[in-house]
């Protein structure tokens, strides 16, 4: 019963799945957010087990990095998020289709 | 003497440039007054040239190399040598004094500076042609005059037939430079090189087949510029052009350079006599042929052309026969009194305000005593009464004939010295004598500006004396030139031969005067010769022109409308059209991926991350089934 | 084996977690479930031996992103839910499900792993903690610095993009409106100086 890298990356990947179900599903924009949160810490997982079954801090230095982009990104896209609310007071992915071409 | 050569060449494109600038203003008298004043700079550089030359010396120069390909070597040579001088001297002398007179002819033309332009651009071209010291620059100028005959003959653009004009001497130039092409390619082929120099001390060494074919193609070039048949019909049209440009390019100097190109490659056709003869025979035809057709035009340039064409035909028998500096010593003499014809037509043309047809005119000489001597002095010219300039050159051409033992040619060229003569004073007569017809149509014709006639007098001097240079010219061109001396052996037949040409041409000018002198009426087309056979079928040319227009043109039009309707309309448009319409279908369909709904877009994103995944897996499937 | 427990107790949670966060329609729900799942994740760092990424994971996230969020989530009406519409839920999952199976296909492969060495080895007898902060603070040393230049743009633009202006829309309004918003402003602080 001993606990592999495959199944840390296994356990990655569902993560992973979870998220991009999440950002294909989600129609309001503050859920797809949380989705991209989830996407980000599978990835962190799968580095952090590299890391440790391999024996390399690198895996965990990324694993920081990530944190500090997944914290930047909450900062400025909440901020966008209340721009965009306080000009249309909607947060619905159907009706930003500013961009139909 | 290089500063001198180069000036000779430039100030002709300078003056052109310098045209040009104005070219799209109004009238502006500078630009005629700077290009004459070039002209006459590049006259004097090449007379100090000639001076030089005549010491015994020649001067090359090569100013820069222009193709260094591989073993291709070409640079921009120029040579200046006892050939090219006489022929830089002859397209100087000629175009200064057409520049000049052009001053007055254009005087009230609205494209009087895009003229000189063409005009100075034409003698540029054509001392590249005379100049250069390889086969590619001579085609560079063979060129460049076509280009500027071309914008000259079309140059009254508004006038349908001046466009038709230009584009069939275009085109038919083109079909004869292919041959020309294909001699220089074959040269270079051959040989290695297309200096002048190297190509004429190595072709003794190839086959002779090979060199009967370069000579073959060489001479297809020069027929086509030089007008000779089958090529001939340009020529005649090209006489929508102002006069001056026929003058200049259509009698002294463009289409005499089909001669040029002959007597220049000396060296390629005396090793191949076949086809010297054939060009000797050509020649005599073309004179007799193109003499024929003048005799019954009714248009006064079209019968000068037609002169011309019979001139050529004559250069061409003495070329051909191995005697070229008979052949150039006829372009020089014949240079200086076709353009003086020309020019002279050009003040009547003005007189009787564009009216081309003598038999409309009459009685000019009361008012154009000027013009009337010059062109009755030109005419006798080129009949070849002794001692005017004709009379050297074509005699001798006679000569030549009788002496290599073809009598043929000979009996042809004497027959249309007759012609010749007759033609020419029967234009003359129906001009300058008789009743004032011209009162018929309300005209009041005036005589040409006073330095027009000035400008034209120094053509007349040497049209006069011109054959009292033959010995001096002789002993110039004969360093580069087979130095043969025609003579009739027996002093007895020369003379007989001498005087009963000069007594045939005089019996056709008397014929002529007789004929017309008097004459009262303008030809409606109902008289009796006017119906007979042969004076419909030199009236309309032998019919070649319509020949060529039913058997090239016709048939290459209904080609051309195939071309268009069937395959390029429905091939090629199709498939463009096919094309065109896959990707605008396509757009059509997939627009609905862009409908701007930002789900919809991260959906097609994770559909193209799975289709790369999915590439991954099968690269790594097939990596480790290969690796295995 | 106590491991091994450890690991499928807390994938088990983990996913649940997630999948309520992203199934739920209810957003407080779906804030408070994430918030666990993330704590569950710190989980899988303290049994990797990453102590020092647990924290942080621990203290940046269900601390500061989370936090962040419920504040967000304060200026959103959120009683009212935003209608989802459900278009095609089948490729969705199809997707979904697809990616996963490719990257775990992939994973599985072992082509990649065998020739990886460890450039920065863990050395032995210092901790987790000392061990990061001396690779971060030598190899890593300039990201690091620039990842603290981004946050600090980071908060600069959430701070002006959220902050500005709470009271009125700027974006709403007209250029010409905007201008004279300022003006009146102006003139009031003046009055009130008086």
């Amino acid at each position: 019963m001993e606990v592999t890298l495959t199944h840390y990356l296994v356990l990655s990947t569902v993560l992973f799945a979870i998220g991009l179900i999440g950002v294909m599903r989600r129609k309001n924009l503050l859920m797809l957010f949380f989705a991209t949160e989830i996407l980000l810490n599978a990835t962190n997982i799968a580095f952090a087990a590299i890391s440790h079954y391999i024996g390399d801090l690198s895996g965990q230095m990324f694993a920081f990095f990530i944190i500090a982009i997944a914290a930047s990104e909450v900062a400025v896209g909440l901020g966008l998020l209340i721009v965009w609310y306080k000009r249309t007071g909607k947060i619905d992915l159907d009706q930003m289709n500013s961009m139909r071409g | 003497m290089e500063l001198y050569l180069y000036i000779a060449l430039f100030s002709p494109l300078v003056g052109s440039l310098f045209a040009a600038i104005f070219g799209a203003s109004p009238k502006t008298s500078i630009t005629g007054y700077v290009t004459s004043a070039l002209l006459f700079t590049s006259f004097v550089s090449s007379a100090i040239l000639l001076n030089y030359v005549m010491g015994g010396h020649t001067v090359h120069v090569e100013m820069m190399t222009w193709m260094a390909t591989g073993d291709l070597y070409i640079p921009f040579g120029f040579v200046v040598d006892q050939v090219s001088v006489v022929m830089m001297m002859v397209v100087t002398i000629v175009s200064t004094v057409v520049h000049v007179y052009s001053i007055g002819y254009m005087d009230h033309d609205k494209g009087f500076n895009r003229f000189f332009s063409w005009l100075s651009a034409f003698v540029f071209s054509m001392m590249v042609l005379v100049m250069s010291d390889n086969f590619a620059g001579l085609f560079i100028g063979w060129e460049g005059v076509g280009l500027c005959s071309w914008g000259l003959i079309g140059f009254w653009y508004q006038k349908d037939s001046a466009t038709w004009a230009a584009n069939e001497a275009f085109i038919m130039n083109r079909i004869a430079d292919l041959g020309m092409l294909i001699g220089i390619f074959l040269i270079y082929w051959n040989i290695g090189s297309i200096q002048y120099d190297v190509v004429f001390a190595e072709v003794g060494k190839l086959p002779i087949d090979v060199i009967t074919w370069i000579g073959i193609f060489l001479f297809i070039g020069a027929m086509g510029k030089s007008a000779q048949f089958p090529l001939h019909t340009w020529l005649a049209d090209a006489m929508e052009g102002p006069t001056p440009v026929s003058a200049l390019i259509h009698a002294a100097t463009m289409v005499t350079a089909g001669v040029y190109l002959v007597v220049r490659s000396n060296p390629i056709y005396d090793l191949i006599p076949n086809v010297g003869l054939f060009i000797a025979s050509l020649g005599a035809f073309v004179a007799l042929f193109a003499a024929s057709m003048a005799l019954v035009n009714r248009d006064m340039k079209r019968i000068i052309a037609y002169s011309t064409l019979s001139q050529l035909g004559y250069m061409f028998v003495a070329a051909g026969l191995g005697a070229y500096w008979v052949a150039l010593f006829h372009l020089m003499a014949h240079a200086f009194f076709k353009a003086l014809l020309f020019l002279g037509a050009g003040n009547v043309m003005h007189a009787m305000h564009d009216e081309l047809d003598p038999f409309k005119m009459g009685g000019l000489r009361k008012v154009m005593k000027g013009t009337f001597i010059m062109m009755t002095l030109a005419s006798v010219a080129l009949a070849g009464i002794y001692p005017f300039a004709g009379f050297f050159s074509k005699d001798l051409i006679l000569e030549v004939g009788f002496v290599e033992h073809h009598y043929v040619i000979y009996t042809v060229l004497l027959l249309t010295a007759g012609l010749t003569a007759f033609y020419s004073f029967r234009l003359v007569a129906l001009i300058f004598h008789g009743e004032d017809r011209y009162k018929l149509f309300g005209i009041h014709p005036h005589e040409a500006y006073k330095f027009m006639l000035v400008a034209m007098s120094p053509l007349l001097v040497l049209a006069i004396i011109a054959g009292s240079f033959k010995m001096t010219y002789y002993q110039l061109v004969t360093n580069l030139l087979p130095s043969t001396q025609y003579h009739v052996h027996s002093e007895a037949t020369y003379w007989i031969m001498t005087i009963g040409t000069q007594l045939f041409v005089m019996l056709a000018i008397a014929f002529a005067y007789k004929k017309y002198a008097n004459w009262n009426s303008v030809p409606d087309g109902s008289s009796a010769m006017e119906n007979r056979f042969c004076y419909k079928l030199l009236w309309n040319q032998y019919y070649i022109p319509k020949f060529y227009e039913e058997v090239f043109s016709k048939p290459y039009l209904e080609l051309s409308k195939i071309a268009w309707k069937q395959i390029d309309l429905k091939i090629v448009d199709a498939m463009v059209d096919t094309i065109a319409n896959v990707i605008y279908k396509t757009g059509e369909n997939t627009r609905d991926i862009q409908d701007g709904n930002l789900s919809t877009m991260l959906r097609w994103m994770v559909f193209g991350l799975v289709v790369l995944l999915a590439l991954a897996v099968a690269f790594t499937v097939g990596y480790n089934a290969v690796g295995a | 084996m106590f491991e091994a427990i450890a690991f499928y107790l807390f994938a088990a949670l983990t996913i649940v977690m997630f999948t309520i966060t992203v199934m739920t329609s209810q957003a407080l729900y779906a804030i408070t479930a994430m918030a666990a799942g993330m704590i569950f994740i710190s989980a899988f760092f303290f049994i990797l031996g990453a102590d020092f990424l647990g924290a942080i994971q621990i203290i940046v996230y269900t601390g500061a992103v989370m936090a962040l969020y419920a504040f967000g989530m304060m200026f959103f009406d959120t009683t009212r839910n935003v209608i989802e519409k459900r278009t095609n839920p089948k490729i969705v999952f199809v997707l979904g499900i697809l990616a996963a199976v490719m990257v775990v296909a992939i994973f599985v492969a072992p082509i990649v792993s065998n020739n990886i060495h460890a450039l920065y080895p863990v050395e032995a007898n210092v901790g987790n903690s000392q061990a990061v902060g001396m690779v971060l603070f030598s190899k890593y040393l300039v990201p690091f610095e620039v990842a603290a230049v981004m946050l600090l743009v980071a908060m600069i633009a959430g701070i002006v993009l959220a902050g500005k202006k709470m009271d009125k829309s700027l974006t709403l309004m007209a250029d010409d409106q905007i201008a004279l918003n300022h003006t009146s402003q102006e003139s009031n602080h003046k009055g009130g100086g008086h």
